[in-house]
C-alpha cells in the first residue's frame, strides 16, 4: 500500500527541501557555544540536586511522597533531557567526558552501549521503515496497519500497559530481539554478549535502589525500597507516554524498505518529518520530556542540542507549509488519546473490505512478475 | 599537616571505596563532588591556576609564561621531565586539551607544580592560558605522563641539550638535581633565537654564576654561535656518545642530535610536534590507521570507507553522521567534514569517521 495520501514531492523539490534542512543544521551547529553548555550543566546540577534531595528525604517518613517525587524527577531528567540527548552526541562538541556520548551511562537498567545501537543507529537511521525500525511496536505490539494481524494481537492493550509499567526493562530487553529469535531470524547465541552487559547493569541498578539506599535508612528499609521502586515506575510511565506520542499518533507515516532504497538526503528528512509527531506544552513540560515533545525537530536534527528544538520549530513549520507537508502536533491529551485508540483498534483484525494488502506479499508478486 | 594528612587519607579511601561507587552508580563519585567544589575529586585530576608569570615578552613574538597550578589531592606527583595533559574550557564551552611539559622540580602527591609554555599563535589552549586565563581558573589535568625522565640513581656526568621551549623538561630535571643536591657534573647546552628569547634567563644566569657543577652554554646560532655538530659536541664534552644525554626541542635540533649520537644508547630524546597545516589539494598524502598499523595513499573517500577498503572493520552505524557509533580519535592531520565542508587540524580530536575525509596526511586510531 504505497499510501496515496502522502504528499508527493518532485525529485527537485525533495532536494531543495533537504538543502533547506541542511542549512538549518549547519547554521545551528556553527552557533553552538556557552549558552548551550551552561544550559546542560544547569540541568545536570538540578538532576543531581533532585537525586540527593530525594535520597535524603527518605530519612523523614512524613516526607515520603516528596522524596519519591524528587527521585522521580531526578530519574526523568537523567534519562530524558540528559541521558537520551547526551548519548545522541548532542554535547560531544563540549569535550567534557561527563557529557560525552561514548562515556555517558544513564540511571536505567538498559546499558547505554546497547541502547545507542538500537536507538541511535537502528531507530534513527531507519525511522518508521517497516521491518527495519524495531521501534514500531517494539516487537511486541501491533502499531501499524501493515503489521499483519494475528490473534496474539488481541492482547495489544494489555501488552502496551505492561510495557508502560516495565518500560526500562522493556528497553533493556529490546536489544535481545526476542521476536526475531521466535521468528527464527536470530540465533539465541547472538545474545550471549548482550546478556553479560545487561546483567552487569541490572545488578548495579538493583544494588543501589533496592538494597544499599534502603539499607542506609535502617528501619525505614521497606519504605525506602518502595519509594525507589515507585520512582522507577513513575519514570517508566512518563517516558513510555512521551515516547509513544513520538511516532504513533494518527497521521504519523510508515514507509516500506523498497521506498527507502538508495534514499536521498532529502527523502531521509522527508521520512523523518512525516514519521514523527510533536506535543505542545510549556517550557517545563518540554524539559521533562527531554524535548522529545519536539520529536519532529529531534528526528530531523538528532545531534543538535535539544534545547534548540523549540526555537527551530517555527522555521520547520514554515518550510513544511511551503512544501505542503504535514507537521503533526497536538496537546498531550490529544496525542495520547490518538495512540491509545490506535493500540486498541489494531488489536482487532482490519474491518474494512479494502483492508491493506500485506505489503510483503505485494512485493513478492512484483518480484515474481 | 601531620593532623590533616591522615584525615585526608581517610577521606580519599572513603571517596574511592566500592560502597560509594555503588551508591553513585552509574555516574560515579566525581560527578557529584564537582557540583559542590571543582577542587574535590575522588579519581579525576583538576587544578586551580594560582599564578601566571610571563617569562618572555618580546614584542612581535609569542610570549612565554609559567603557570603555577594547585592540583586536587588526586594528583599523584610527577618525575622531572614528564608532561601532563591540560584541558581548558574556551569560551566556557569547548574543552580543549593539549600536552604541556612540567617545568618545576619533581612533585609529590597533591603538590603544586608549574608548566611553562609559549603562546603558540595557532594554539587555542596555550594562547588562552598565556593571554587570557586568570588566577582562580580551574583546568582539567591528566596524571603526569612520559618516559623522558631522570633515573633514580644519577650518573656522575649528564648532558642536557635543548632548543627553544624544549628547555622546560630539562629545566625540571636541572631544578630537581639542584634540590636533590646532586654532586655530579651537568653539562647544559641550550639553543635559543636570541638572549631576549631566553626562557628562565635570570635563573640560568644565577646558575651560571654560582656554578655548583653546572656547565651552562647558551647558544644563539642566528647571532653567530656555532651550530650543533659532532665536532662541536666532541670539543664540549669529549666522548659525549658515552655520556647519558637528555635532548628535547624542535624536530631539526633533535634530528641533528640523533645523527650526532649515531644510535648510542646514552641518548634519550623528546620531540614536540608542531601542528600540521592543511594542504590545498584534496586527495593527497597518506592515511594511516595507527592501531592496526595499516597505511595507504589517501583516496579522498571518507575515513570509514578508506579503513574498510584496507580490510578494517571499525564500529559504525548510520554512515551519515547521525548515530556517533564510529567516533574515533584522529591523532594527526586535517579532515574535512563532508556534510559541512568544515576543516579541522586539531591533534587528538574525536571525529566521526563516516563523515570525515582526510585532507593530506592523516592518522586515525583505528
Amino acid at each position: 500500500m504505497p499510501t496515496p495520501t502522502r504528499p508527493r514531492l518532485t525529485p527537485e523539490q525533495m532536494e531543495q527541501f533537504g538543502d533547506e534542512m541542511d542549512a538549518i543544521r549547519q547554521r545551528v551547529m556553527a552557533d553552538l557555544g556557552e549558552a548551550d553548555a551552561t544550559y546542560i550543566r544547569k540541568i545536570v546540577k538540578a538532576q543531581r540536586g533532585f537525586e540527593v534531595a530525594g535520597r535524603a528525604l527518605f530519612y523523614l517518613p512524613p516526607a515520603w511522597p516528596l522524596a519519591v517525587a524528587a527521585l522521580s524527577v531526578s530519574k526523568i531528567l537523567d534519562n530524558m533531557e540528559i541521558g537520551h540527548n547526551v548519548m545522541h552526541g548532542q554535547y560531544d562538541w563540549m569535550g567534557d567526558p561527563g557529557l560525552n556520548s561514548r562515556m555517558y551511562e544513564w540511571d536505567n537498567v538498559c546499558p547505554s552501549e546497547q541502547w545507542k545501537y538500537s536507538h541511535n543507529y537502528i531507530h534513527h537511521t531507519f525511522t518508521n521503515v517497516l521491518g527495519k525500525d524495531r521501534d514500531i511496536g517494539y516487537g511486541i505490539l501491533r502499531m501499524d496497519e501493515d503489521q499483519k494481524w494475528h490473534p496474539y494481537y488481541l492482547g495489544n492493550p494489555v501488552y502496551a500497559f505492561l510495557l508502560m509499567m516495565f518500560f526500562e526493562w522493556g528497553v533493556a530487553m529490546h536489544d535481545l530481539e526476542v521476536e526475531n529469535i521466535v521468528a527464527g531470524k536470530r540465533k539465541i547465541e547472538e545474545n550471549k554478549a548482550l546478556h553479560a552487559g545487561i546483567m552487569r547493569k541490572v545488578k548495579r541498578q538493583a544494588l543501589k535502589d533496592y538494597l544499599l539506599f534502603p539499607a542506609l535508612t535502617g528501619p525505614l528499609f521497606p519504605m525506602t525500597l518502595a519509594g525507589n521502586a515507585v520512582a522507577n515506575l513513575v519514570r517508566n510511565v512518563w517516558a513510555f507516554n512521551i515516547i509513544f506520542c513520538g511516532h504513533f499518533p494518527a497521521g504519523a507515516e510508515t514507509f516500506t524498505a523498497e521506498e527507502c532504497e538508495n534514499e536521498t538526503r532529502g527523502h531521509w528528512y522527508y521520512r523523518q518529518l512525516l514519521g514523527s509527531a510533536n506535543i505542545t506544552g510549556g517550557p517545563l513540560f518540554h524539559i521533562l520530556s527531554g524535548n522529545l515533545s519536539h520529536q519532529i525537530e529531534h528526528h530531523l536534527f538528532p545531534d543538535i542540542p535539544a534545547r534548540r528544538y523549540p526555537e527551530l520549530s517555527a522555521e520547520v513549520q514554515e518550510i513544511c507549509e511551503r512544501y505542503g507537508l504535514q507537521y503533526n502536533t497536538g496537546r498531550l491529551s490529544k496525542q495520547l488519546f490518538s495512540v491509545a485508540k490506535k493500540i486498541c483498534r489494531l488489536a482487532l483484525p482490519d474491518r474494512k473490505a479494502d483492508a491493506p494488502v500485506d505489503r510483503a506479499g505485494v512485493t513478492e508478486d512484483a518480484l515474481a512478475a | 599537616m601531620s593532623l590533616t594528612a591522615p584525615l585526608a587519607g581517610l577521606g580519599q579511601s572513603v571517596l574511592r571505596s566500592r560502597a560509594l561507587a555503588a551508591l553513585t552508580s552509574p555516574h560515579g563519585v566525581d560527578r557529584y563532588l564537582e557540583q559542590i567544589n571543582p577542587m574535590w575529586a575522588a579519581t579525576e585530576v583538576r587544578a586551580r591556576i594560582v599564578d601566571i608569570h610571563r617569562e618572555v615578552d618580546v614584542p612581535g613574538h609569542p610570549p612565554v609564561a609559567t603557570l603555577t597550578l594547585q592540583p586536587t589531592s588526586t594528583w599523584r606527583g610527577h618525575r622531572a621531565g614528564q608532561h601532563v595533559q591540560l584541558g581548558v574550557e574556551v569560551e566556557g564551552a569547548r574543552r580543549t586539551t593539549r600536552v604541556f611539559t612540567i617545568s618545576s622540580p619533581d612533585s609529590r602527591p597533591g603538590d603544586r607544580f608549574q608548566v611553562t609554555m609559549r603562546a603558540n599563535p595557532d594554539g587555542v589552549v596555550s594562547r588562552w592560558l598565556v593571554e587570557r586565563a586568570t588566577p582562580g581558573t580551574t583546568v582539567h589535568l591528566s596524571q603526569a605522563q612520559g618516559e623522558f625522565v631522570l633515573p633514580d640513581r644519577m650518573p656522575e656526568h649528564v648532558l642536557f641539550i635543548s632548543g627553544g621551549s624544549g628547555i622546560t623538561p630539562v629545566m625540571s630535571m636541572l631544578r630537581s638535581l639542584q634540590r636533590r643536591t646532586h654532586r655530579g657534573r651537568v653539562t647544559f647546552l641550550h639553543y635559543a633565537q636570541s638572549p631576549e628569547h631566553q626562557i628562565f634567563a635570570e635563573e640560568l644566569a644565577e646558575t651560571a654564576r654560582t656554578g655548583h657543577g653546572v656547565d651552562l652554554h647558551l647558544m644563539h646560532p642566528e647571532l653567530g654561535d656555532p651550530n650543533l655538530s659532532p665536532a662541536f659536541l666532541e670539543r664540549l664534552v669529549p666522548g659525549y656518545r658515552e655520556v647519558p644525554t637528555w635532548a628535547c626541542g624542535p624536530a631539526p635540533l633533535i634530528e641533528g642530535v640523533q645523527a650526532a649520537y649515531d644510535g648510542s644508547e646514552s641518548l634519550q630524546i623528546e620531540y614536540f610536534k608542531p601542528p600540521r597545516r592543511a594542504s590545498a589539494d584534496d586527495a593527497e598524502g597518506a592515511v594511516s590507521f595507527t592501531r592496526s598499523g595499516k597505511e595507504a595513499p589517501n583516496t579522498g573517500a571518507s575515513l570509514l570507507e578508506q579503513a574498510e577498503a584496507l580490510g578494517l572493520k571499525p564500529e559504525s552505524g548510520c554512515r551519515m553522521g547521525i548515530c556517533f557509533s564510529c567516533v574515533a580519535t584522529k591523532t594527526d592531520g586535517t579532515v574535512r567534514n563532508v556534510l559541512t565542508g568544515e576543516e579541522s587540524s586539531l591533534p587528538d580530536e574525536e571525529i566521526r569517521v563516516c563523515v570525515s575525509s582526510p585532507v593530506g596526511d592523516c592518522s586515525v586510531e583505528l
